[in-house]
């Protein structure tokens, strides 16, 4: 019961922390129609970008000025590349961007070498939170909790409370009228880019210390962003919530209980067969859920777009 | 200029030119075939011979992501899928060969895998190819990782990361020739590229290839003529899958090994970057594709450590700036020369053609200096387009950034003379300019 | 017609397009590994330490074969197997009889088997694999063969080392094994598990495998472990996988030791930092706080002017190379691999450096060497990613498994 208590509280860390990813991804999607493939690019982007800042001045500029830099250079992608492939069609502007992965993933290597870097949490937070059956949680966790959720509340507040909210609301559906009422739909849309892409720098910012900042860091977390956002319904900012938290906990609790298929076949009346290592069916009898953990959400993402083609809570079509 | 394709009546002008006129006459199968049989005694040595079977196999899985790229609009991440599980299925009949319960020539292998890679292909295409678009790409990604996953998970069939391997010279010999050497293998792989790519042609010209791209232009439509899109998308991917499984078998024949890299996501990736680089909208683009990407990587790859990035940048000025890839480059040309005003390019074509080389060769240099200042520091002389120099002197850099500036400010001077000739060149009575 | 002369040199120098004959002059050998791409720490270190080891031992000595210079040629396999069989292939055309490779058991499987093949079907132009850190004990056992040759110690004998270790130390009763989901993971739970058995009476709470590159968060794994009640971790992680790993720990709580295979250098150690004082104990062999030898710190010296960056952390590439101009010297011939084989097959070297006996094993080319067990502290005189923080031996283990069974079954030519 310890074990499953600690484990609901990194699950969350680890879901907040997707949630702040997809959270970006969803509102680019919602608003251009565009699945940015190149978004966990600039989470690490904004991971290298804070490390280098966190060198010359220390961790809590770089959270602050990092994420900026990506949202300006997110808004300048959009405003001289997404904006000019607009014109060809969909599928090139999907390519656009899962292009623009590869060229950022290599030019940060290109810049910051291909080892990783020691970008380590601020000393002021380098304590012990509080200690729960026999686990601590360090302060930067907790730290990274309350980040994750002050985005959400002001992602939340923005677009359901203020004018700009309702613009960018209004241009999803109904970008034509929106355009004939005098906004500059252009100008929301690289807003929205560079607001996205800097949500996912941000994430970077505050992750990098914790998941490592290496060159593999944006290949790693990259599909699982897609995952969330798919599952929980293209374009649906509570259903990216929703699945962001239910595939940080998915992920957790996977690795953390040893189920192994032996034991369910035992018990299910099977015997053990005696030579395992020449059995046919050797790797179902050794697989254990940690082992299978990591693919989970790949098989949910399947179920879903084949039984739920538009997500768990979506409701537009793609 | 990328626009310009766009005309309709252009288009239609390169499509007759590329469709009718080159390959449904049978002169340019034969010169492909004479050419691809004198190749290798024109590239003699056994690195050549491997780059080029590289290429061939490249070719026929560029090719076979061209049908659902760019004959039927549908975005794959997990195209390698297919090559890869067809490989596997052929390393262990290689292997049920060599142990001589079964009786098979090696030439024939090819077949193996493509029915494979077409089963596999019929499965997941039952479910996947219900959507185009984004729901078609993410099913695409999630079935790749999924199946890489397994690939590392069900060491029976896959034999970890390790892989499988085989010995393709155990297989009955075929009028006397074992495949024990590279170049008996290439002419087994040109064979099949030669076979692969006429069949994909062919494929194209039945309605159900035609359909495609409709299906991919105008979806609605399409599905008044009574075609049903699912069906159309569903036959294009098992299509698709066939020729994938071909190019996993030759690909087990040329290495004798499989791994999981050969079918995670990486290797699907590598595939969409080729085939787009080669041009999609083209049924030829491919190949130039896959020449182009195999060289990149294995002949640029060995001369600077920043080949993936170059790759990465050529993609992306390709898709920004020439949507239709390289083959789109050439065809392009094909309406100034219907008309007979080729001519009138060829002048500032080979004015813009040195400063233009000033500017990408000295952008290419000032990268690797860069680089080389940052990670190679230690190392004082760099080598650079097989010239020796002092990377702690100032003289290069200068030299380098000058060549940029220059280079691009003359550059952009002509190119407006290019685009004039070009509009000249191209203009149609009757279409607005 | 000039520019076509020059442009077909250009050609010509990229040396792929024509099958340049063997250098009769040079002795070269063809490094193998990612130059490019997340894993070019690795292959660019090791090539840094080739070259420094080919140059300073071989070429400053006056070369092999009355004067003959080594000389090393990086071809960049991207991590990839397919690449890097193709790469082999190059190297071969280009007439280079060595092949060095060392990141990745999986790809070092498909290189021997290739060139299995290929010297079995081209006698003419047989080649030797020397692979300088692959440890998969498959590569010396079931898969063993005539041209392989394994100058580090596989995952068996490593293991061997580390037990030998643990059982001394009298307050571990509980062990947790936790390793990536291949085989090289495998390997090592499966002799930690046997080791452990024979020696000591310690428990093994958890063995477990997890996906390689594919976790993003350790977490879960650390609060298993502490929950578990292990007084010590065995690990065969490698890259981010072994970072996250043992950050998570940390931050878990967890303050005990982690015997570990790959925790130290291409960027690791300097990640650590503080956090892992105390924490990670290393096996390899060739450690080096305290300095084996003068001869080493002179070298060591030598090599930080050269390369400020990396690391001599891969000494048996100092072994590999000075065996190999050996085995090249008494076979009288750099291009009779059959003889250049045979030579290093079973042969004893003292190394001066290193301060260790090297035998090449005849039956299975598996090097026998003395392995040590270092612990990650700043109190060091030589540190990795000039970070201050490096490996310091605690305890040395002599020519370890030395009498080790094989199943390796070699065909001769």
């Amino acid at each position: 019961m310890d074990l499953f208590i600690i484990n609901v509280i990194d699950g969350l860390i680890y879901g907040l922390l997707l949630f702040m990813l997809s959270s970006g991804l969803t509102l680019i999607f919602s608003m251009m129609g565009v699945l940015n493939l190149s978004h966990a690019a600039f989470y690490m982007l904004g991971a290298y970008l804070a490390y280098q800042i966190s060198i010359i001045t220390g961790f809590w500029v770089g959270l602050i000025v990092a994420p900026l830099l990506v949202t300006i250079l997110g808004a300048a992608v959009e405003r001289y590349g997404l904006r000019r492939v607009h014109q060809y069609g969909h599928v090139p502007e999907l390519i656009f961007t899962f292009g623009l992965f590869f060229v950022i993933e290599e030019l940060v290597q290109y810049i910051w070498g291909r080892s990783m870097v020691n970008y380590n949490s601020p000393e002021s937070l380098d304590f012990i939170a509080f200690n729960l059956a026999g686990g601590s949680i360090p302060a930067y966790k907790v730290f990274m909790l309350l980040v994750s959720v002050g985005i959400f509340v002001a992602l939340y507040y923005v677009l359901a409370r203020t004018r700009v909210g309702m613009i960018i609301q209004a241009a999803l559906s109904y970008p034509k009228t929106v355009e004939a009422l005098g906004h500059n739909v252009p100008l929301v849309f690289m807003g929205v880019f560079g607001v996205g892409t800097g949500l996912a720098g941000l994430a970077g910012v505050i992750a990098g210390p914790s998941l490592t900042t290496f060159p593999g860091m944006a290949f790693l977390l990259g599909s699982i962003v897609f995952v969330c956002v798919v599952v929980g319904g293209l374009g649906s900012l509570s259903g990216a919530f929703i699945a962001s938290l239910l595939i940080g906990w998915l992920q957790t609790f996977a690795a953390s209980y040893n189920v192994g298929a032996g034991d369910i076949l035992i018990a299910l009346g099977y015997e053990y067969p005696k030579d395992i290592y020449y059995h046919p069916w050797r790797d179902l009898w050794t697989l254990t859920l940690p082992q299978i953990g990591p693919i989970l959400p790949y098989i949910l993402l399947v179920l879903v777009l084949v039984f739920r083609p538009n997500g768990l809570f979506g409701k537009r079509e793609s | 200029m990328a626009c310009l394709v766009r005309g309709s009546l252009k288009r239609k002008i390169m499509n007759n030119i590329i469709q009718k006129s080159a390959l449904s006459a049978y002169v340019p199968w034969v010169v492909s075939a004479i050419v691809l049989s004198i190749l290798p005694f024109i590239f003699t040595g056994g690195g050549a011979i491997t780059i080029m079977n590289q290429i061939g196999i490249t070719i026929v899985l560029a090719m076979s992501y061209n049908m659902l790229l760019g004959q039927g609009g549908m975005l794959s991440f997990g195209h390698a899928v297919y090559m890869g599980i067809g490989g596997f299925v052929a390393v262990h009949v290689m292997n049920i060969v060599e142990n001589e319960s079964l009786w098979l020539p090696l030439p024939l292998l090819p077949l193996v895998g493509g029915l494979v890679g077409l089963g596999f292909a019929t499965i997941i295409g039952s479910f996947s190819t219900r959507k185009a678009g984004t729901v078609f790409a993410m099913i695409s990604l999630g079935i790749g990782e999924l199946i890489a996953a397994c690939c590392i998970i069900i060491t029976v069939f896959f034999g970890g990361e390790e892989g499988i391997s085989g010995d393709r010279t155990m297989a009955p010999p075929t009028f006397g020739i074992e495949f024990i050497t590279q170049k008996e293998v290439y002419f087994l792989i040109a064979f099949w590229v030669l076979i692969s790519v006429f069949c994909m042609y062919l494929f194209t010209q039945t309605p159900v290839g035609k359909m495609a791209n409709a299906v991919r232009d105008n979806p609605e439509r399409a599905e008044f003529v009574g075609y049903s899109m699912r069906w159309v998308r569903f036959v294009s991917f098992c299509a698709a899958g066939f020729f994938a499984g071909i190019a996993g078998a030759l690909f087990a024949i040329n290495y004798e090994i499989l791994t999981e890299q050969n079918l995670n996501l990486n290797m699907s990736f590598q595939v969409l970057l080729a085939t787009y680089i080669g041009g999609v909208g083209f049924f030829l683009g491919p190949i130039f594709g896959a020449i182009l990407f195999t060289l990149l990587q294995t002949v640029i790859g060995l001369q600077t450590d920043l080949w993936a990035l170059y790759t990465g940048i050529v993609f992306i000025l390709m898709v920004m700036f020439l949507p239709a890839g390289l083959t789109g480059l050439f065809a392009m040309h094909l309406i100034p020369m219907q008309l007979g005003r080729l001519g009138m390019l060829v002048r500032p074509y080979a004015k813009i053609f040195i400063p233009g080389l000033a500017f990408l060769i000295g952008s290419i240099a000032l990268i690797e200096l860069i680089n080389h200042a940052r990670h190679h520091g230690e190392e004082q002389f760099m080598t650079l387009f097989w010239i020796e120099f002092d990377t702690k002197s100032f003289l290069p850099w200068i030299v380098f950034t000058l060549m940029v500036v220059v280079g691009f400010y003359i550059s952009r001077i002509i190119a407006r003379e290019v685009t004039e000739a070009w509009g000249e060149a191209t203009f149609v009575e009757g279409e607005r300019r | 017609m000039k520019i076509f002369k020059k442009l077909t040199a250009m050609v010509m120098a990229t040396g792929v397009f024509i099958g340049s004959s063997a250098f009769a002059d040079t002795v070269k050998i063809a490094f193998i590994d990612p130059l490019s791409g997340p894993f070019a720490t690795q292959g660019s270190n090791g090539l840094a330490e080739w070259k420094y080891a080919v140059e300073t031992l071989v070429n400053e000595n006056g070369g092999v074969l009355g004067g003959k210079k080594m000389e090393v040629v990086a071809l960049d396999n991207k991590m990839d197997g397919k690449e890097s069989l193709v790469q082999v292939q190059v190297a071969i055309d280009q007439g280079i009889r060595f092949i060095a490779q060392g990141n990745s058991s999986g790809i070092a499987n498909a290189i021997t088997d290739m060139v299995k093949k290929h010297n079995k079907r081209n006698p003419d132009k047989r080649v030797i694999f020397l692979n300088y850190s692959a440890v998969d004990p498959a590569l010396t056992n079931d898969k063993c063969n005539f041209w392989h040759f394994r100058f580090d110690a596989n995952a068996d004998i490593k293991m061997d080392a580390i037990t030998d270790v643990i059982a001394q130390v009298p307050s571990i009763k509980k062990m947790y094994l936790i390793g990536q989901d291949y085989s090289f993971g495998k390997a090592v739970a499966a002799a930690a598990e046997k080791y452990l058995a024979e020696k000591t009476s310690i428990e093994i709470v958890g063995n477990e495998l997890h996906p390689i590159g594919k976790v993003k968060d350790f977490t879960p794994y650390a609060r298993k472990i502490l929950a578990s009640g292990a007084d010590a971790v065995i690990t065969g992680n490698w890259g981010a996988d072994m970072v996250n790993l043992g950050k998570s720990l940390k931050e878990s709580g967890f303050d005990k030791p982690v015997y570990c295979y790959y925790c130290a250098a291409v960027g690791i150690t300097g990640t650590f930092g503080a956090a892992g004082n105390g924490m990670l104990h290393l096996v390899g062999e060739g450690l080096h706080n305290p300095s084996p030898s003068a001869a080493f710190t002179e070298y060591h010296k030598g090599f930080k002017a050269k390369y400020p960056k990396w690391d001599l952390s891969q000494p048996r590439i100092i072994n590999a190379t000075q065996m190999l101009a050996k085995a090249i010297e008494e076979a009288g011939s750099a291009t009779d691999m059959v003889a250049v084989a045979n030579a290093l097959e079973g042969m004893e070297f003292d190394s001066k450096i290193l301060n260790t006996k090297v035998i090449m094993r005849a039956k299975d080319h598996q090097a026998i060497q003395n392995m040590h067990v270092a612990i990650h502290t700043d109190d060091v005189d030589i540190d990795y990613d000039n970070s201050g923080y490096g490996m310091k031996i605690f305890k040395t283990v002599e020519m370890a498994s030395m009498d080790s069974p094989t199943t390796c079954k070699m065909k001769r030519p």
